[in-house]
């Protein structure tokens, strides 16, 4: 490389270099203004903050204790673990969901594609904004109050206040249930290994799905069995106000949930559909042609190469779905931006409240991107 | 590369001294024609639109009391309808000139938002509004109850203080938005709904479906002066928002209100004279016209007909917010 721009690959440097500079000299300027600024208006800066009593109250709570006693950071925690919560379910039900109606849609049956039809039509084309204030609104103005609560199963109540279900009471024994059901796991996979390269070998199939399934389960079962089968359960009952004991599911989860799976289920089933769409007829036939069953060839043939297709778009809608749960404020559902919002409001430094719901989502963002491309590394095509 | 980010980062640096001190808010609010004022986005009694689309209320006389005092016309207001939340980073950033939005007055707001609290337009407290059919008489019953709040108030914070000192859990339900967390409230998903006692009546006056099926319980357990807001260290526009608050205090003292103000001012009490500009003055040591105070009370009213008109219809009465004669704690410095 001669240093001279004459020389291309000098010249790209040069070029390089100036507009990185560029970019972090814009950015020094706007941290260095936004400090003197803060500064000169008596506007309190910096995380220090964080270490102070939020003395605010949440309402619920995901694996992190918390009182109105504990720091902001435990408090913006909290609120991290339920930003967590409903974004992995709704991931999990979104993408269940969104997959039946989208193979619905493809069905033979009339009235089922039709049917599949008018969901995504629907579901797709209103904001979600809407559809949030929707549920809330059926599940807080159509349940009765806690005193008058639906009992439609033996200890679960259904009222205006979430769904209060029984819990099972955690003993020791429970513990060993765990252990075994971890062991009958890894036997099942030893077992599907093993079957594997037995098929390879001489060409005979083993059933290792439902024997592997038979151990996975049974074993914990055994174990539960032999323990005596502790379940003293925990069942809610009404105590003052409302139901005490027990686990709830609240009104705002529940309606932040159904409509984060239900509107992003919908752009998921045009995803699965066009990724089905996409394998050529020809596919099929020859998989039939080699004389494979229509679930195998399913498996085997089409899925893989449907996939392909449909992980890149996926990864965005799991995207849109973990950014999308930031609407939770609208409705009451304490997720990160709603205890963000108020540490913002108690604190009043507002840049630092934004930066950090900015880094969660950032980071949540690129870990569910770096998954997905991984994943889809794994899917894709292997090309000689 | 180092040394060249390095002499951009400097560079960076001083660029960043040179921006002016921004000019002064009553410059700024006098090119522009009009006050902009921050208010609740729809408080009965406090801010909220009436059916021609004007906004009435205790907080929107204050800015048009402002305006009256810089413009000598109370019309020259505009209003930003602003959620508990938005409502300091709309001040700070200067999106609004006053912050006229029932804000409570504390220590740390005073000082770490980089803003100054004009004084008191309504002395008020915190308190709990319950469904009459819960039979509930006393907040100290209150253990277990889920309880509606809005965040990023003093409320929140006093809520939780108040059943930590009681021992009580409580269940908070927080939603920004008046009309949602009210909805939440009416709809049973709570049992309690929280907040300033004026705030309470108010909602349950414009709100509830039945007014007497909702009562408020008798405990207070809270101050919330609530009061005007301004930017910290623009002293100039902090006194004209304070002194036109005051005005408005003064003149139902002196016995001068909208209806009588054009004859008291030809009377010969000096104080009376100097309050309408006839001598003295009083508004140019303010940087305003020496009829400002006339203009207040001629086109706003005093602080007393401000109360009657906006908040006895709805039920409110004088308590603490009478004046300091008649035993509250309104209460005006001499103009002199």
């Amino acid at each position: 490389m001669h240093y001279s721009l004459r020389d291309a690959r000098f010249r790209a440097l040069v070029f390089q270099v100036v507009a990185l500079g560029a970019v972090l000299a814009a950015l020094a300027y706007l941290v260095s203004n936004t400090v003197t600024n803060l500064e000169a208006r008596k506007i309190a800066s910096g995380f220090g903050f964080l270490a102070r009593e939020a003395g605010f109250a949440i309402g619920e709570t995901t694996f992190i204790v918390y009182s109105a006693a504990d720091s902001y950071l435990r408090a913006l925690a909290v609120g991290l673990a339920n930003t967590f919560r409903v974004a992995l379910v709704g991931v999990v039900l979104a993408t269940v969901v969104g997959t039946l109606v989208g193979l619905a849609r493809l069905s033979s049956n009339w009235l089922v594609s039709r049917l599949a039809t008018l969901y995504v039509e629907v579901l797709r084309n209103v904001p979600l904004l809407v559809q949030l204030f929707f549920w809330y609104a059926i599940i807080s103005e159509n349940l009765p109050g806690p005193r008058a609560a639906l009992n439609p199963l033996p200890g679960v109540f259904l009222s205006n206040r979430g769904i209060a279900v029984p819990t099972l009471v955690i003993e020791s024994a429970h513990a060993w249930v765990l252990g075994a059901f971890g062991l009958g796991l890894l036997l099942a996979w030893r077992l599907a290994v093993w079957a594997r390269r037995r098929q390879a070998r001489t060409g005979q199939q083993f059933h290792a799905f439902w024997a592997g399934l038979a151990i996975a389960l049974g074993l914990p079962l055994a174990v539960f069995l032999g323990a005596g089968a502790p379940s003293a359960l925990e069942v809610p009952a009404l105590a003052g106000f409302n139901f005490a004991g027990g686990a709830t599911l609240t009104p705002e989860f529940a309606a932040l949930l159904a409509g984060l799976t239900i509107y992003t289920a919908s752009f998921i089933a045009e995803i699965v559909r066009a990724g089905v769409l996409a394998v050529q007829r020809g596919q099929f036939e020859a998989a039939y042609a080699l004389g494979l069953h229509r679930n195998l060839a399913m498996r085997l043939v089409v899925l893989p190469q449907a996939l392909r297709v449909i992980v890149p778009p996926l990864t965005s809608q799991y995207l849109n779905l973990t950014k999308n749960s930031s609407l939770a404020v609208a409705i009451g559902y304490p997720d990160i931006v709603s205890i963000a919002n108020t540490a913002i409001n108690q604190t009043g430094q507002a840049i630092e409240g934004i930066a950090i719901i900015m880094t969660v989502y950032l980071t949540i963002s690129l870990s569910i991107s770096a998954f997905m491309n991984w994943y889809n590394k794994r899917i894709a095509l292997v090309e000689r | 590369m180092k040394a060249f980010v390095a002499v951009t980062s400097a560079l960076a640096l001083t660029l960043a001294a040179l921006p002016a001190q921004a000019q002064s808010t009553l410059d700024a609010v006098k090119s522009k024609g009009f006050v902009q004022c921050g208010v609740n986005t729809g408080l009965a009694g406090f801010s909220q639109p009436d059916s021609k689309g004007e906004w009435q209320g205790l907080d929107v006389d204050l800015c048009r009391a402002v305006a009256a005092a810089v413009f000598g016309d109370a019309k020259k207001v505009r209003y930003t309808p602003l959620t508990a939340q938005q409502r300091f980073t709309a001040l700070q950033s200067g999106e609004i000139d006053i912050l006229a939005r029932n804000t409570t007055w504390t220590l740390s707001r005073d000082t770490s938002l980089g803003l100054n609290f004009a004084g008191v337009n309504y002395y008020d407290g915190q308190g709990f509004m319950v469904p009459k059919k819960l039979n509930v008489k006393s907040a100290k019953q209150l253990a277990g109850a889920t309880v509606c709040v809005q965040p990023g108030t003093t409320t929140e914070l006093n809520l939780a203080d108040y059943f930590r000192a009681n021992n009580m859990t409580f269940k908070p339900v927080v939603i920004e938005k008046l009309e949602e967390v009210t909805n939440a409230y009416f709809s049973g998903r709570c049992d309690v709904y929280t907040t300033d006692v004026s705030g309470l009546v108010s909602v349950r006056k414009s709100r509830a479906q039945n007014p007497a099926d909702h009562v408020i319980l008798p405990e207070v357990i809270s101050k919330e002066p609530l009061g005007p807001v301004v930017r910290h260290g623009d002293d100039k526009w902090f006194d004209i928002v304070k002194w036109s608050l005051f005005a408005m205090v003064e003149a139902e003292e002196q016995g001068l209100s909208s209806s009588n103000i054009d004859q008291m001012a030809g009377s010969n009490n000096p104080g009376v004279q100097r309050f309408v500009g006839a001598s003295g003055e009083l508004g140019k040591m303010l940087g305003l016209d020496d009829k400002w105070a006339f203009n207040v009370v001629k086109q706003v009213g005093n602080y007393g007909e401000s109360f009657d008109r906006n908040l006895k219809p709805l039920g409110f009465d004088r308590g603490i917010n009478a004046l300091w004669t008649k035993g509250g704690l309104m209460y005006a410095p001499p103009m002199r």
